[in-house]
């Protein structure tokens, strides 16, 4: 178990390097550091000396990959890609655009984007599982059928419209919650509750269809049928077994996201207001901020590559058939 | 033999259609411009058509598109997706109008903006743009506006719209009756349209069913026939009234309002189509060649080939969709501001930005059908009859040609049509982000977006999220319906969970 562990940690680290290099590439070869500052400071009437100044206040007007200028090992470290690239495996995010520190802003802004994050796949998981069990313990019925057909046309509603909705409905027209904004503390409940119930419904749709499928291929399996045989009823069939064994793909799919609950709902967050990483990765989106995207996606990769790892130790948690080497 | 001949005459056919397109075409006094989504819309669409073809000659090809045209909601979903197929293709073909000759130059001169046929066709709506804020169906404008009267005072009103309710004297007494003439003019002109498709269709039925026209008629309508032609009629009659009513209204109204700068919503609505079908397909289509040819050559490959595909795919599914996108399209955004010599047109720019849009969406989005084909293929080359080609020293790549690839294709059609409706809806989210479609093109993400600013206002506009909503609602609807047909007709596996399976 540990072994695998750390096999599956080394495995990690290619592609960390990967996804490393693909963003350099991306943020400082596609596009050369002039042409972010002539951006910046705005396309026209751009003076050299600004654009220079712009880039030495960030750390920009290094050499990419190799300083032919400095001396023994500074050749590699004094450049943009060991300063920006290389120091991000060790949670070094440097400094923004506009020169406040990314690691602080992380740290404080994961919070609330864990606060909204969190409730919403708890309750999703429960109504959807709960309304999948029931679709399916009425399978081949008009609750069936006409479930199903609320399931996709709920899928077809654009998760826009959802939070327009709910923001017109709850907040402006019942003015039951405030429509969007963020309090430390237990204040933050009534801000919280909106984008939660508006994220639980824009996931029922595909939720229950999802776990609908999911209940239905284990209910053509051959220890259901055992179980009818034997004479229970179709409610202990279903609660005792088909869930139980339901729960394997159910929690590979919910592990995997586990650590990504950090990063937040980009939308959701600055249509509320909620001051956590999606909102902050969506600011510095229409700010052009390049160090803040550049480490979100690094960080976002990271947390994708534990939930694939807490996936994989999850499943010998819960199938003992599983077993890793 | 036959079957050679009917395609070769087809393909004669098609030839000799356009070259005579092409050559009628040549005579019409604009200047076509074939933007890059434009190609590639068109070359999905010729082979789309060659597959159809293709198909008819084969019977275990066309058997599960039996099935799909079978089912009735997946007739119904293919109704309505080919409204808005037919929408999107007009909305494909630009040309730029022929400026007036001022200068008496021996050159032609052509006009900066490119239409296209549906923007000429919508000519009256297009340029019946107002001051500002119009509600659906209003005459007058949405704010009030301080007015000179002729004896020279002035007083704060709302002031009469130029082209919505023009027509009217007095809008307050006429315009509910107004609207109900021509809602009753339309229907009456629907049922005489839609009739005359009826006979249409039922005589071309009875001609290839080699029966008499009234027992034809009698079949369709009692649902007698192997494809649903009664669900059809009726889905088609309600199109063609929809339709009719709205093009007569629209002539005379702005049926969804305006927006902040006075253009028609509607029209919006209809251009953001194009939009939609262009990122929910050409991404498919970018990213297919490579999904097909990694996946297939990782599971049949094996060894060092599965190995660096399967790193390359980890690695770029590692990265959280959104946030590639928006990297990418922050790159882009650069690249375009510091080269602006490369755009003829606004037009351009904004489809070569739409185009690298799919591009990346396809780039983010391969990953998944590539490992469903590693999987397929690992399993596939197991087979006997591979072993037995592997045996007769058949060649690799003639192997995956003629056994793995048409034995996968099924994976990736259904892939097709689950991806096209969640495409659709991320270019909505996208652009709000700020991550989509240029913000002068016409899209529902923009739309939503531009409306969302206005959500504060009192009284609340809400006509451009109305319209932007149904309109899209009904394609991912239609798109969802249809892909759970394709589904169910395709793989057997997966057969019982599809709407069908449940009754």
């Amino acid at each position: 178990m540990i072994n695998y562990i750390i096999r599956r940690f080394f495995y990690a680290i290619p592609i960390l390097i990967g996804v490393n290099l693909l963003t350099f590439a991306l943020f400082f070869v596609v596009n050369t550091p002039d042409d972010m500052a002539r951006m910046n400071l705005g396309m026209k009437r751009v003076t050299p000396e600004a654009i220079e100044k712009w880039k030495h206040e960030r750390g920009y007007d290094k050499p990419l990959v190799f300083n032919g200028s400095a001396a023994g090992s500074e050749k590699f470290t004094d450049t943009i890609f060991y300063d920006k690239s290389v120091k991000l495996f060790v949670f070094e995010f440097g400094q923004s655009d506009s020169g406040r520190d990314i690691t602080y802003d992380i740290k404080q802004r994961m919070w609330p984007s864990l606060v909204i994050a969190l409730p919403i796949l708890l309750i999703g998981l429960l109504t959807n599982i709960t309304f999948a069990l029931l679709v399916a313990f009425f399978r081949a019925t008009y609750i069936d059928f006409w479930g199903v057909v609320l399931c996709v046309t709920l899928m077809s509603i654009s998760s826009l419209f959802y939070i327009i909705g709910g923001q017109y409905l709850v907040g402006k027209l019942w003015h039951l919650v405030p429509i969007s904004g963020y309090e430390e503390g237990f204040d933050a409940f009534k801000f919280v509750v909106l984008p939660v119930m508006v994220g639980v419904a824009s996931g029922i749709g595909s939720g229950i269809r999802w776990y609908r499928t999911i209940f239905l291929e284990e209910m053509g399996k051959d220890y259901v049928r055992t179980a009818r045989a034997k004479g229970l009823s179709e409610s202990l069939v279903l609660f005792r077994h088909v869930l139980k064994n339901a729960m394997i793909p159910i929690l590979t799919g919910v592990v995997v996201i586990l650590p990504l609950l950090f990063m937040g709902n980009l939308v959701l967050e600055s249509f509320f207001g909620i001051p956590g990483l999606g909102s902050y990765t969506i600011d510095a989106i229409n700010m052009q901020d390049f160090a803040i995207v550049r480490s979100m996606v690094f960080l976002g990769s990271i947390l994708y590559i534990l939930g694939l790892l807490l996936t994989d130790i999850s499943y010998t948690l819960v199938d003992p058939r599983v077993k890793l080497a | 033999m036959a079957t050679k001949k009917i395609i070769g005459r087809t393909a004669l056919a098609l030839a000799s259609a356009s070259v005579l397109l092409v050559f009628a075409v040549s005579f019409l006094p604009v200047r076509f411009v074939v933007l890059w989504t434009d190609a590639l819309i068109f070359i999905l669409c010729a082979m789309c058509v060659g597959f159809a073809a293709y198909a008819s000659q084969h019977e275990h090809l066309r058997a599960p598109w039996r099935e799909v045209a079978r089912d009735r909601v997946g007739v119904v979903a293919v109704v309505f997706l080919s409204a808005y197929l037919v929408i999107g293709l007009l909305d494909s073909v630009h040309f730029r109008m022929p400026l007036p000759d001022v200068k008496q130059s021996t050159e032609q001169q052509y006009s900066n903006d490119v239409l296209s046929v549906l923007d000429w066709m919508a000519t009256p709506v297009r340029e019946g743009v107002e001051k500002s804020y119009s509600a659906p169906f209003a005459a007058h404008l949405y704010v009030k506006e301080t007015v000179d009267l002729p004896d020279g005072s002035k007083v704060r009103l709302y002031p009469r719209l130029q082209h919505g309710g023009a027509h009217l004297n007095n809008p307050e007494q006429e315009r509910s009756g107004d609207i109900l003439n021509t809602s009753l003019l339309s229907v009456i002109e629907g049922v005489v349209v839609w009739a005359v498709f009826t006979a249409l269709l039922i005589s071309w039925l009875a001609r290839r069913h080699h029966r008499s026209v009234s027992e034809m008629f009698g079949l369709v309508m009692r649902g007698r026939t192997e494809i649903p032609w009664h669900v059809i009629l009726l889905t088609t009659a309600i199109l063609i009234l929809l339709a009719i009513l709205v093009v007569n209204l629209s002539g005379k109204y702005h049926i969804f309002g305006t927006d902040k700068v006075g253009q028609d919503t509607f029209y919006q609505t209809l251009k953001s189509i194009r939009t939609g079908l262009v990122i929910g397909t050409l991404t498919t289509l970018v990213m297919l060649p490579f999904a097909i040819l990694a996946g297939i050559a990782a599971g049949y490959f094996r060894g060092l080939a599965d190995d660096v595909i399967q790193y390359v795919y980890t690695t770029l599914s590692s990265i959280p969709g959104v946030l590639l996108i928006a990297a990418a399209i922050l790159m882009l955004q650069v690249y375009m501001a510091t080269h602006p010599e490369l755009f003829e047109t606004a037009a351009a720019r904004a489809d070569l930005r739409l185009l690298f849009l799919c591009i990346i969406l396809g780039v983010t989005s391969w990953t998944g059908l590539c490992r469903l084909l590693r999987g397929e293929a690992m399993k596939l080359r197991e087979m006997d009859y591979i072993q037995a080609a592997v045996a007769f020293g058949v060649g690799h790549f003639k192997i995956i040609g003629r056994h793995i690839l048409p034995n996968v294709m099924h994976i990736v059609l259904i892939s097709i049509v689950l991806d096209f409706s969640a495409l659709v809806l991320a270019e909505a989210v996208l652009s709000y982000v700020g991550v989509g479609v240029d913000p002068t093109m016409n899209s529902w993400g923009n739309m939503i977006n531009s409306a969302r600013l206005e959500m504060a206002r009192e009284p609340i506009v809400w006509w451009p999220l109305l319209a932007a909503f149904i309109f899209m609602f009904v394609l991912v609807l239609s798109a969802n319906l249809f892909a759970d047909a394709v589904r169910d007709a395709f793989d057997p596996r997966l057969r019982r969970s599809g709407l069908r399976a449940c009754l």
